[in-house]
């Protein structure tokens, strides 16, 4: 722990690139999961049968597997980041960033996709079809009546699947990004007898990010509760 | 032997795409054959590690797995392959243990490990890569160096970098959690990590990163496979004297490791190992390296 | 809202048209990237045999299925097995009307949820200590199990509150025991609902066991880098790896799916997604 203590600007410098990392892939994953469902529910049969090959292909595959895609698939057939270089005091956000922060939504948009047709499927279906009758189109009945309430239906598991966002950044320790884990290894390489309190210390600082995050998602259940 | 009988049975599974299957990928990487010293017991005073390996007629040396060239086990292999891996079937040979055979234990070490692993007893030698430190002499006995290098800059081949200090606030890669990232820190870049070197040398060829850096030699093996698209180049900003790793409470193996590696100089068996094991990837057979004393 | 064809009306003659029109941009553009992405790959040699010839090679082939996915299962099975004990205990723990009881299990459960599974199988394996061999393997079990049976803890305490309240009223009124009451009434209706989030569990276990490779421990992702390792052909040996994990995963969620249907009947009574507010009974990416 003292290790930790002595050297608490390279801590939390290490948390603020999970930090980083959970907020700007959770929100991109929410995006593209949005869209993935519109796709997976729609009435286009060939987005459907794509959304859901990409939703079951994904899932299914382990994280480190989606994130060596992206270090070393996607290079291949162009697809890069280097357009990503930006430095905000001691933090630097470049390709690796952008392959680590792509590699998390990519993964985590498959998940929220999934809750949220489990959080559509929860909405009454008189729902949808009193929007259907005053007119309005698939997209109308989605943006308007459909989503605002699967949204708020999916919250619980959309809470979990950001939760479970929060730990897999950690994966991003072995692809150049030099987050909590990775930190924490170099502390206990470089101080091998303080392996227990460095373990501990780092514990924690994922214990306050995911309470942090369960302790927002309850609140907003309860304000966006449907009576 | 539970394990064959395993081995059988999922060999029978595959029989279908076994029968379809015929690939013949691979190849055998024999290493050099090192005869045994038929008389060693008689030639270890009692009382001595040696004594005690040479009598029980086995041995565990522990060596890198993920290395190519250094030491390395290929998928489903059961004696690794590499420099590191040579020099210990000699020091195992000079025991009269068969190098090849079942008598010897190879165990996998990462940097983590190797002293826990010496300090336990868990293997008998460590050469895994194991650059000779003071602070690492504090807990355990090294001695060597078989092998000198230093850690240096891998880049591309139109690449301007000339030193880690053309590198100031850029990336450069290493191993998650290495001393190399450390160093590469301190000299003012930005150390970036990845699970292995050969994922490194990915990030260089394809633009990622500005330069990768560690052992001089490992870059050079890649630099070497990649030729025309890679180079090494930069001072060595450290010194890394490669020796062998063995328990502190065992002094007296000083001496005979020290004999070993000496012969091994003179009579070409050393220069015969790098061009076998770092000979193929270009890197070209240097002298070899002046020993250590060992404490009296 | 069962089937989703009520979100749109049934088309008519000019949608028709104008869907089948988006249908056949779709698909041109769904072809296109995936011709791109093969022809990207041709062109940077990954079609090459020699970079394929590994994966007929019955040498190898048997690495990969002995050495690889038998190990995974082994490690993702045991840790199952382990994780279903610990969600009963801990999950009954909780339940308990001991507060001295309650509360440090409440913490343990929150500690191992929150805390991601590389971190706890490095974590392990220092504990287990890094110099015995053999130690990686259990680290894994031993992590994944902590964490997996974390979640299956609140799964069951979840199952067991799901369970209507005049099931156990009735139970009492019988004049069962508080024991008898758990055991015969509430818990073998809160396991047939856990079921299927118990294998969900599994591929979550499944998938997490590719981290192994951290600590040096055997399966799939860790021939995957001794065969690019060895043989320079990395692009192949990941789609190889990731297509086993998938036909495996898929597999087990069939078998959920069957399961379900088979105990629970077309329609889950009981909303697992809505276990606590965190990890549900559902798949929902594992944690790391």
């Amino acid at each position: 722990m003292n290790a930790v203590l002595d050297d608490l600007d390279a801590y939390l410098q290490a948390f603020g690139y999970t930090l980083a990392l959970f907020v700007i892939s959770g929100l991109l994953s929410l995006v593209l999961g949005t869209v993935l469902v519109a796709m997976r529910v729609g009435p286009v049969a060939v987005l459907r049968a794509a959304a859901t090959t990409y939703v079951t292909t994904v899932r299914n595959t382990p994280l480190v597997i989606v994130f060596a895609f992206f270090a070393f698939f996607a290079p291949i057939i162009n697809i890069r980041f280097t357009w990503l270089d930006v430095h905000i005091g001691r933090f630097d956000f470049t390709e690796l960033f952008g392959a680590a922060v792509a590699s998390l939504s990519l993964y985590t948009c498959t998940f929220v996709c999934e809750a949220l047709r489990a959080g559509v499927n929860a909405v009454p279906l008189g729902q949808a079809e009193a929007a259907r009758a005053i007119g309005l189109p698939f997209g109308g009945v989605m943006t308007n009546v459909v989503l605002p309430q699967a949204f708020r239906a999916a919250l619980p598991p959309l809470a979990s699947v950001q939760i479970a966002l929060i730990k897999n950044t950690s994966v991003a320790a072995v692809f150049g990004v030099a987050e909590a884990v990775a930190q924490m290894r170099t502390f206990t390489n470089s101080f091998a007898s303080q392996r227990l309190g460095i373990f501990i210390a780092f514990a924690i600082g994922y214990i306050v990010l995911v309470e942090v995050v369960s302790f927002a998602a309850a609140r907003a259940e309860r304000r966006w509760r449907i009576a | 032997m539970r394990r064959m009988k395993f081995r059988a049975a999922a060999a029978a599974v595959l029989l279908a795409s076994a029968l379809a299957a015929c690939g013949d990928a691979g190849e055998d990487t024999e290493g050099r054959d090192v005869e045994a010293n038929e008389n060693a017991a008689e030639e270890f005073d009692d009382g001595t590690r040696m004594k005690e390996l040479a009598e029980a007629g086995t041995i565990k040396v522990g060596v890198k797995y993920d290395q190519p060239g250094l030491g390395f086990m290929e998928a489903g292999g059961d004696v690794p392959t590499g420099f590191d891996v040579e020099i210990a079937k000699l020091l195992v040979a000079d025991l009269g243990i068969d190098p090849d055979s079942d008598n010897v234990e190879w165990v996998e070490t990462i940097s983590d490990n190797r002293e826990p692993f010496l300090q336990e007893g868990r293997v008998d030698l460590v050469l895994a890569t194991y650059s000779i430190t003071d602070e690492r002499r504090q807990v355990v006995g090294q001695t060597g160096p078989y092998f000198v290098t230093g850690q240096q800059l891998l880049v591309p081949s139109d690449s301007d970098v000339e030193s880690i200090d053309d590198l100031k606030g850029q990336e450069v890669c290493s191993v998650t959690g290495s001393t190399s990232i450390d160093r590469i820190n301190e000299a003012g870049a930005k150390g970036v990590g990845f699970d292995s070197y050969s994922e490194c040398v990915q990030k260089v060829l394809d633009g990622t990163v500005a330069a990768m850096s560690t052992d001089g030699t490992i870059l050079a093996g890649f630099a070497a496979q990649n030729e025309g698209q890679l180079k090494v180049v930069g001072e060595e900003f450290s010194e890394e004297r490669i020796g062998v790793g063995y328990s502190k409470d065992r002094p007296e193996m000083c001496e005979w490791i020290n004999d070993v590696l000496e012969d091994s100089f003179e009579d070409g068996s050393w220069a015969e190992a790098f061009e076998l094991t770092l000979g193929p990837s270009g890197v070209e057979t240097p002298e070899p390296p002046a020993l250590d004393e060992c404490a009296a | 809202m069962s089937g989703s064809n009520v979100l749109f009306d049934a088309p008519g003659p000019r949608t028709v048209a104008r869907h089948r029109a988006y249908s056949l941009v779709a698909l041109v553009v769904v072809v296109a990237v995936l011709a791109w992405v093969v022809y990207k790959l041709h062109q940077a040699g990954q079609f090459e045999g020699d970079k394929w010839e590994v994966f007929v090679t019955p040498r190898y082939l048997e690495v990969i299925v002995v050495d690889g996915l038998l190990q995974t299962l082994k490690m993702a099975g045991l840790a199952v097995l382990g994780a279903v004990v610990l969600g009963f205990v801990l999950g009954i723990g909780k339940l308990s009307d001991h507060r001295l009881l309650r509360w440090p299990l409440w913490l343990v459960v929150e500690f191992f949820r929150a805390v991601p599974v590389l971190l706890l199988m490095i974590f392990a394996w220092y504990t287990l200590g890094i110099s015995e061999p053999g130690t990686s393997f259990w680290a894994v079990v031993i992590a994944l199990t902590l964490y997996n049976g974390a979640v299956l803890a609140e799964v069951l305490r979840a199952g067991v509150l799901a369970v209507p309240k005049g099931q156990a009223e009735a139970a009492y009124a019988l004049g069962l025991r508080k024991t008898q009451v758990m055991n015969i009434v509430l818990m073998p209706q809160a396991v047939k609902i856990m079921l299927p989030a118990i294998i969900s569990q599994c591929i979550v276990a499944l998938k997490d066991t590719a981290l192994g490779q951290y600590v040096l421990a055997p399966g799939l992702t860790r021939i995957y880098r001794q065969i690019y390792l060895q043989f320079d052909n990395r692009v192949p040996t990941m789609i190889v790896i990731a297509g086993i994990y998938i036909v495996v995963n898929l597999a087990l969620s069939w078998l959920a799916t069957w399961l379900q249907k088979r105990l629970v009947g077309e329609k889950n009574p009981l909303d697992l997604t809505r276990v606590g507010n965190q990890q549900g009974g559902e798949n929902t990416g594992g944690a790391a």
